[in-house]
Formats: structure tokens, sequence, C-alpha cells
């Protein structure tokens, strides 16, 4: 079980709105096959902090039925409810304080306006519009966005506590389009970044920390793999080494020039 | 009985609160959130809050997504 830690024992932890995590991995709800699945690939990722979606209620549900809160108990996990689905900033406020409420006032949310039902690009204009709300509301706002460094810094501006921008498009397994402004964000920002969308395999992710990042958002990568316990095993693992890449301080590159790894001297 | 719009749905409800609603749905106790009329009903409220003709509900809970 990824139960919360206590934050004095972590060497290195992913400080998110003064909340210290153990694991940099976080993982979405969506795609499984079923509960069981779902539980079983979470907690196989080490995942603690988990994104889930704000939808109507079954109406016509028996009340038996089971839920992904009995799968994913809320004491166990901490949830980050998203907007997804939402195209304008007043339904994705509207969708997040119906989530803070069902999480009795827990503040911490993951926002998404789109722009495109196609790509689902983010809007990054009614983002910035929702941001303002959203944080003025006191919700702790991790945003997701595009790659662009600009809305990057006017949403850490804003006071978002993370800024997440696409690697490539949500649900594409394209992985990192764009490394370039990636670091470009990475070099400014005074908040966590958070890959969101588009990791497709391990190395993906691994990629994302060696650059810096403080953590990686994922859901399809895991979910439609063949063998979704075993890729999420692959991702706390990815994600691990990818930091510890960072931390240790990789080898220059060297362009067109050779360097050997043995001596030079004593050659028969 | 009520005639209200239920999660997007024109409903007759035999509840005259939304605690007695939410009992009826059977969604007592249930993680969920209630919004009536496009405001969001603090659970601490559902027994004291009334039901009337033509109310907008949603009641929403966490359910699976990235």
């Amino acid at each position: 079980m990824n139960a919360p830690t206590d934050p004095s024992t972590l060497a290195d932890p992913l400080v998110i709105a003064g909340h210290a995590y153990r694991s940099r991995l976080l993982v979405g709800t969506g795609k499984y096959r079923d509960f069981d699945e779902t539980r079983d690939a979470i907690v196989a990722s080490g995942a603690e902090i988990v994104t889930v979606a704000i939808r109507r209620t079954n109406i016509g549900q028996t009340a038996g039925e089971a839920s992904l809160v009995d799968a994913l108990p809320p004491a166990e996990f901490t949830y980050l409810p998203n907007s997804a689905g939402c195209y304008a900033a007043d339904d994705a406020v509207r969708t997040l304080k119906l989530g803070r409420e069902l999480l009795d006032g827990h503040a911490l949310c993951k926002l998404e306006v789109l722009g495109d039902s196609r790509s689902l690009y983010p809007n990054v204009r009614e983002t910035l519009v929702a941001a303002e709300r959203l944080v003025a509301d006191g919700f702790q706002v991790m945003v997701y966005t595009s790659d662009d460094p600009i809305v990057a810094r006017e949403l850490e501006a804003i006071g978002c506590v993370a800024i997440m921008p696409l690697a490539s498009l949500i649900g594409s397994g394209m992985g990192i389009v764009n490394p370039w402004n990636l670091r470009l964000i990475l070099e400014q920002a005074r908040v966590p970044v958070l890959v969101d969308a588009g990791v497709g395999t391990a190395s993906d992710a691994t990629i994302a920390m060696e650059l810096g990042c403080a953590g990686v958002l994922m859901n399809t990568a895991i979910a439609k793999a063949r063998e979704p316990v075993r890729m999420a095993r692959a991702m706390k693992l990815a994600v691990e080494s990818g930091r510890e890449a960072f931390l240790a301080g990789r080898m220059p590159r060297k362009l067109y020039e050779a360097s050997p790894s043995s001596p030079s001297t004593g050659l028969i | 009985m009520l005639t209200l719009t239920l999660n997007g749905v024109v409903t007759d409800v035999d509840a005259s609160t939304i605690a007695e609603l939410v009992a009826t749905l059977g969604l007592t106790g249930k993680r969920i959130a209630v919004e009536r009329n496009g405001e969001i009903v603090p659970r601490s409220r559902y027994v004291e809050t009334p039901l009337a003709p033509s109310d907008r509900l949603e009641i929403v809970g966490a359910v699976g997504g990235g």
C-alpha cells in the first residue's frame, strides 16, 4: 500500500504545496479494465497521488455496486480531482469546486481546460483565467498546460503550486516531443514541474526525470500497456532511475570526439 | 412528489429535502457532492435544504480519470 509517509524520513521528497511525498510518479485512474486492475496497477506503481474525474453519479446504480473510492480509499491515497472534459474556465472552476466538496475540503486539484476535442490540447487562455479564480478561492492548483514557457511563467506567477506541461498529446504515448521547451520551463520554474500527458513507455518517464522534472503524471501508458501491472512497476523504476541519474549529474556529451575508457599506454 | 431535473433528466422524486433525496437514491454516506441550481450544497446542510419544483440538481462522484 502506498500510505502517506512520515516526511521527515524521506531523503529526496517531492514537495507540493508544502506536503512531502515519497513517490515522484503520479498516476491516473482511468482506462483500466476494472477496479481490481486499477488498484493492482496503482499499488505496483508506488504512486501516492492519483487523479480522478468528477462525473454525475449513475442514478440507476444499485446501492451495493463497487465504486472507485472503495478500490482506492481516499485515506490511503491523495486524490487529485481533475477538470477533464472542461472547455471553459467556468466549467473547470465549477467541476473542481464540486471535487473539493466531495473530498471534504481538500484543496489540491488538477486544472485542465481543453481547447480541442480531437487533440485535447489545452486552451491556455481559459486555463489562465481558471487558475486565477481557483487560486483566489484557496485551491492548490497543479495545472496541466502546453509547453509554452511564457504561459508556464504566468501560471506560476498566478500562484499555481505545480506546473504540468504536456510531453505530447493526452493518450498518444508519443513521449516528450519537445525537450527544448521543457528545459526552458525547468530553468525558470520555482515550483515543481511535472510532465503530464503523452508518456508512452518507461524511457519517456526516465528522460523527463533526467531533464530535471520533479515528477511525472501518466495514465494511458500504464492502463493501455499489454500488462498494466508490469508496466506500473517499470514506471516506478523508470522515475526512480531518472531521478537518481539527474541527482548524480550525467557525464558531458562530447560531439565528434571520442575518449577511450582503456589506457593508451602500455600497449603490447 | 416533486418534478425536478436530476443529473440532466426530468424526474419525479419522493423527497422534500436534499437529505431525503440522497437517501432515496441509496447515496447516504457515499462520497458525493450536490449542486442545487448552480450552488454547491455542503453535506452539513443536506437535512435543512428543501427541494422545490423545477430545481436543477447535480449529484456527482469521483470516477476513474487521468
